[in-house]
């Protein structure tokens, strides 16, 4: 269990994170989410004792952390960098080292870490000739490769291609197969709601949702109605329950309070003519930010 | 393996195998053999062995002159030279002559003469006949004063004066001579190395920051230890490259001629009158100045968003050792001038300053240790410092740094506020 007690962090008159409590059970993969300067890097350095918390505990397997438990700890940050003119494998050797491995297990992983990404010929190039791209794939590699017991991903995704994408978070729940239990922060909500049993969304640093994906959607009680008929819907606002309409192209999307509405919704369209299509959905996890940031903005 | 050697010896083994540490190591090899070779060099292009000079002349002064070169050992031919100075001009055209010389006196009966040569770019030649031909005057004029010939040996000998040292353990006058030339090549290799090696701590941070491979670094091995771990690599690195040079340097000495080590271009250099206690200080003093300068360097570098921001960051730092080599060079001349005592207590100044009074004078053992003590003092406090301001430096990313800046990491890395 990763445990965040209490933790602050105060810069001067700046309380960039604020009471933070979480507890994280092993072997899942929890989201951080939040806006630019929510406080999620902050909370990560704190995790890794780059920066001390001004008050509060983090704890992993209730222990504190610190630098003589580097090896069981992955880290993705989210300013990517590596030495330009180091080859791959030297390069991952040094970090290996410093992370607890000996040169030939590090030799063996890089082999193996290389080919599953389909990169085997980087082995002996220098960083600075390989792509955006694949310098992001030596870097997971560097994450991971001496197998953490918690791995932490500051925004893995960022700056990939769909494809690549695809195979970073293969390798991701592939890890969370082998026990790994994997922290990470996004941006992009689909990636967070495919991969993250639980989730806490931080705003200025301060937990606004915090929990279970599932249980976050229904608690929150809206839904969305995706609609396509032919006339304007802009009448509907005038029916109790419907709080937003977006009107598409292709199709429209009606928020409303709870699922019973839809069905005063469905009448009333039937009403006034042909409907094309009525699907009643989850509120998705972009909702739910985008009003609890958003409604702490105000 | 213990994570500070880990970075100990990957700074050091890189550095070790750069190309910049191999053309440098092999061009101070290449002038160290030149210098140590140096005469070895000019006699073999140094083809004309003797210089021809022709002389015309109607004196008779020729045969004295011919007697006074003989005793001065030149490797000067003087030739009477049968004929007109247009001959002799066309001699020295053909390659017979090097040069003539048209020997005359005056209406006093004192010689006089014209050096003439295709260029007049050579001196040695000209100021051997002028100096052999003043010889030649001085003694015809003390003859015609009725001088004798060893009552003028008498007049022309030096005069008798001795430097005695009356303080105790004193150097001597020429033990100070000897002093003078290493305290001089040591300042200069101090103050050399501390700048050069003291840059490339500087940049390795700065490099590794502006990289930005520095998060996952510091997120494996403490700032701390990372830090140390470079400024001692790179302290490795120094020795190494000394130690090359100076086995190397003792090699070509061994190498040389007999003779040429005895007349050559470094037998000023007496190795015998290099004591153990010169060196052991020079070395503690390199040692002790490279980790006070390394240190603050180290810290400068962190805070440096783009690599190419070092030097200017730095330039502050490198002026207070060239104000200590500065100071020591003035001290060369008067090492105990009060100025000179009190800069080698500042530990900015002590590396260089202090190696110099102990070099040059017999100052009690325990100057040098208080010097010492508020040098390891200062190096302590930096190395705390240095090591906060590391931690919150290599978080910082701004548009431009500054020293002020410093200010700003000390508050990351606090605790609180």
């Amino acid at each position: 269990m990763l445990q965040f007690q209490n933790v602050t962090k105060r810069f001067g008159a700046f309380t960039a994170v604020d009471g933070l409590n979480l507890s994280i059970p092993e072997n899942e993969i929890f989201g951080l989410l939040g806006g630019n300067g929510a406080g999620k890097t902050t909370t990560f350095r704190m995790l890794l004792r780059l920066i001390d918390q001004t008050e509060g505990n983090i704890l992993w397997k209730d222990d504190a952390i610190s630098y003589d438990s580097s090896h069981v700890i992955g880290y993705l940050p989210e300013e990517r960098g590596l030495y330009p003119k180091m080859k791959v494998k030297e390069q991952l050797i040094y970090l290996g080292k410093l992370r607890g491995m000996k040169k030939s297990e590090v030799e063996k992983e890089v082999v193996l870490w290389l080919e599953r990404f389909n990169v085997p010929e980087y082995i002996d190039k220098k960083v600075e000739e390989l792509s955006k791209g694949n310098q992001q794939k030596i870097q997971f590699i560097a994450a991971v490769i001496h197998k953490p017991e918690l791995l932490i991903l500051d925004e893995p995704f960022s700056g990939l291609d769909p494809v690549n994408v695809e195979v970073l978070k293969d390798a991701v729940l592939d890890l969370k197969k082998l026990g790994t239990t994997i922290l990470f922060s996004s941006h992009r909500m689909e990636h967070v709601e495919e991969l993250c049993e639980h989730l806490c969304i931080l705003h200025k640093g301060t937990p606004v949702v915090s929990g279970n994906l599932k249980e976050i959607k229904r608690s929150y009680g809206k839904k969305n109605i995706l609609i396509n008929v032919d006339f304007d819907l802009a009448f509907l606002e005038e029916l109790e329950g419907v709080l937003r309409i977006k009107q598409g192209l292709n199709h429209s999307v009606v928020q409303i309070e709870d699922e019973q509405v839809s069905q005063v919704v469905l009448h009333k369209l039937t009403e006034r003519g042909f409907v094309r299509r009525f699907e009643l959905e989850e509120p998705s996890l972009n909702d739910i930010f985008i009003e609890k940031v958003g409604a702490a903005y105000e | 393996m213990n994570k500070f050697l880990i970075v100990l010896s990957r700074t050091y083994l890189n550095r070790l195998k750069s190309k910049a540490f191999i053309v440098t190591t092999v061009i101070t090899l290449l002038m160290i053999f030149l210098i140590t070779n140096i005469s070895t060099i000019i006699d073999r292009f140094d083809t004309s062995e003797e210089d021809q000079v022709g002389v015309v002349t109607t004196s008779n002064y020729f045969p004295m002159l011919q007697a006074q070169l003989d005793k001065m050992e030149s490797n000067l031919v003087l030739k009477p030279f049968e004929g007109t100075e247009k001959e002799a001009q066309q001699a020295i055209e053909e390659g017979e002559l090097d040069s003539y010389l048209i020997l005359d006196e005056n209406e006093a009966g004192e010689p006089t003469a014209v050096y003439k040569a295709e260029t007049v770019a050579e001196q040695i030649t000209p100021q051997l006949l002028e100096s052999a031909l003043q010889q030649v005057k001085s003694s015809i004029a003390a003859e015609s004063a009725g001088v004798t010939q060893k009552q003028l040996l008498e007049i022309d000998q030096p005069v008798q004066f001795e430097k005695v040292a009356l303080e105790k353990g004193a150097k001597t006058e020429e033990e100070l001579n000897q002093a003078r030339v290493f305290v001089y090549v040591l300042l200069f290799v101090i103050y050399f190395s501390v700048i050069f090696y003291g840059n490339m701590v500087a940049v390795e941070v700065a490099t590794e920051k502006s990289s930005r491979v520095m998060e996952i670094l510091i997120s494996s091995v403490s700032p701390v230890k990372q830090m140390f771990g470079k400024i001692l690599g790179i302290a490795l690195l120094g020795l190494t490259q000394y130690t090359i040079i100076i086995l190397s340097g003792y090699l070509f000495m061994q190498l040389q001629d007999e003779e040429v080590s005895q007349t050559g271009f470094l037998s000023f250099l007496d190795f015998s009158n290099l004591t153990v206690s010169l060196v052991v200080y020079a070395i503690v003093f390199f040692v002790l100045g490279y980790l006070l300068y390394a240190t603050i360097l180290a810290m400068v570098g962190s805070l440096v968003s783009r690599a190419e921001e070092v030097q200017q960051l730095i330039m502050p730092i490198q002026f207070l050792i060239i104000i200590a080599f500065f100071i020591a060079m003035f001290g060369l001349g008067t090492p105990s001038s009060p100025f000179v005592t009190i800069a080698s207590y500042i530990p900015f100044f002590t590396p260089v300053v202090m190696f110099l009074r102990v070099g040059m004078l017999a100052i009690p053992f325990w100057e040098v240790a208080i010097s010492l003590a508020l040098l390891i003092g200062t190096i302590i406090v930096f190395g705390i410092l240095g090591a906060r301001v590391y931690r919150g430096g290599v978080l910082m990313y701004g548009k431009s740094s500054s020293l002020k800046d410093i200010g700003k990491a000390l508050k990351l890395s606090r605790k609180e506020r």
